[in-house]
């Protein structure tokens, strides 16, 4: 395969539901062997952007390109080659475990049988038990496996833990580290379980109202994300401070959330005359909540 | 030497980035004396594997420690202990100790523990975990 070529090339893309914009003018690439987190509030466009991906959405402007394919052109190449799972998965309740198996295996030219039912065989259910007869967590679990047993280059999972037990949640970031230790094998993660996003994941997008917010390495968030406590007696004019996207007043103390290089940005707070009281690193968490715009109407009314 | 299990205890919500984590659990481990002078750390995917983490926090974590002077690569064989990091002296073993007992007595204070009772608490802890052993 060649590695120049990024895994999904997205340019420009704007999508529109009754004239409104469910995504909104977003360009993204992604390298192979990462695996990217998509965070964001509900409808911000993660699922969208999916849908685009796997090709079940044409581009109404702009181009979607995966593997260096057009996925709506030619979605046999590209669906071979990806191995996704969804929130709530449309499973054929009335076949077995290994019924099921086989029938995606049919699918797929690469699916391996034998890795398949080791991946099944780790979900300790009995393989004739009915799809229709497993719990949600099994569910997910199950699908997990077939979304596998062909190795995809590409693993796509969307919001795959929600309502999930833990059991069922550590399978899927099992699933995801194995993937990407694998070489040049990546995965899309989109969920709102920012932990587990911190955690697995090596680059964030972070989606809102169908906008790109942020396109950064999952190291940067961590890293350049603060909280500053300064006072300040004059006025101050935060919107131009570099890096500053919130912040709070209470009298001459302002509570500022940044993503910024600290030393510079207390530096110039410094400059203008500010004392600067604390300042602390924001987990992906809290810099989610800050940066949310729904987020802010709540915090004005607690 | 054999590689051994590294036990390593990742929070996701202390805001400190997890490779970070590594680092200076990783340091604590050589200083104490529980990782010793050419011992075999876990491969990348393999503590990656274990941690469910991505690798490359593994690599980066790794990097840190080896450009620090901690740990040092063969190439294809993996990351070794190096020679030659200080281990902590028993002065700086105690002093840290005393820090961690230091904000445990005020915490339990705080919760209106008795220090009789936090010395019984400790007790029991420790029987129970030699018990388990």
């Amino acid at each position: 395969m060649d590695r120049q070529i990024p895994i999904i090339d997205i340019q420009h893309l704007t999508r529109r539901f009754n004239g409104k914009a469910a995504l909104d003018d977003v360009t993204i690439q992604f390298p192979r062997g990462h695996v990217f987190g998509i965070v964001g509030e509900n409808g911000a466009g993660k699922t969208t952007l999916i849908k685009h991906i796997l090709g079940l959405y044409r581009a109404q402007q702009g181009s979607v390109s995966v593997f260096g394919m057009d996925p709506v052109r030619r979605p046999k190449e590209v669906l071979s080659r990806i191995g996704y799972l969804s929130e709530q998965p449309d499973f054929p309740e009335w076949m077995t475990i290994a019924q099921f198996m086989n029938y995606m295996g049919a699918f797929y030219a690469k699916w391996d049988a034998s890795y398949a039912a080791k991946l099944v065989e780790e979900v300790n259910v009995d393989p004739h038990k009915k799809i229709g007869e497993l719990s949600k967590g099994q569910q997910a679990r199950v699908g997990l496996c077939a979304a596998q047993a062909h190795r995809p280059e590409l693993l796509v999972l969307d919001e795959p833990s929600s309502g999930l037990d833990p059991v069922a949640r550590n399978e899927i970031l099992a699933a995801v580290i194995r993937t990407v230790v694998e070489d040049g094998r990546s995965v899309l993660l989109s969920s709102h379980l920012l932990d587990e996003v911190q955690q697995v994941c090596d680059h964030l997008l972070f989606f809102s109202q169908g906008k790109v917010l942020l396109s950064e390495s999952m190291e940067a968030v961590l890293e350049k994300h603060y909280q500053i406590s300064v006072r300040i007696s004059a006025p101050l004019a935060w919107q131009a401070l570099p890096g500053v996207f919130k912040a709070t007043q209470d009298g001459t103390e302002w509570q500022l959330f940044c993503f910024a290089d600290i030393a510079q940005l207390t530096n110039l707070l410094k400059q203008q005359g500010a004392q600067i009281l604390d300042q602390r690193r924001l987990s992906l968490n809290e810099a989610f909540l800050a940066r949310s715009p729904q987020r802010h109407i709540l915090s004005e009314v607690a | 030497m054999r590689s051994i299990h590294l036990n390593l205890h990742l929070s996701q919500s202390s805001g400190v980035p997890p490779y970070l984590q590594i680092v200076s659990q990783v340091k604590q481990l050589i200083a104490s004396g529980r990782l010793s002078v050419d011992q075999e750390l876990p491969a990348i995917r393999v503590l990656a594997e274990k941690l469910l983490i991505n690798p490359n926090t593994v690599a980066r974590a790794y990097r840190e420690l080896e450009a620090a002077g901690w740990l040092y690569t063969k190439r294809g064989a993996g990351s070794f202990v190096a020679a030659g990091t200080t281990s902590f002296s028993a002065e700086t073993c105690r002093r840290q100790i005393k820090e961690r007992v230091r904000s445990l007595l005020t915490e339990a204070g705080h919760m209106n523990i008795s220090t009789k009772d936090l010395i019984k608490l400790i007790r029991e802890m420790d029987d129970a975990a030699s018990k388990g052993e």
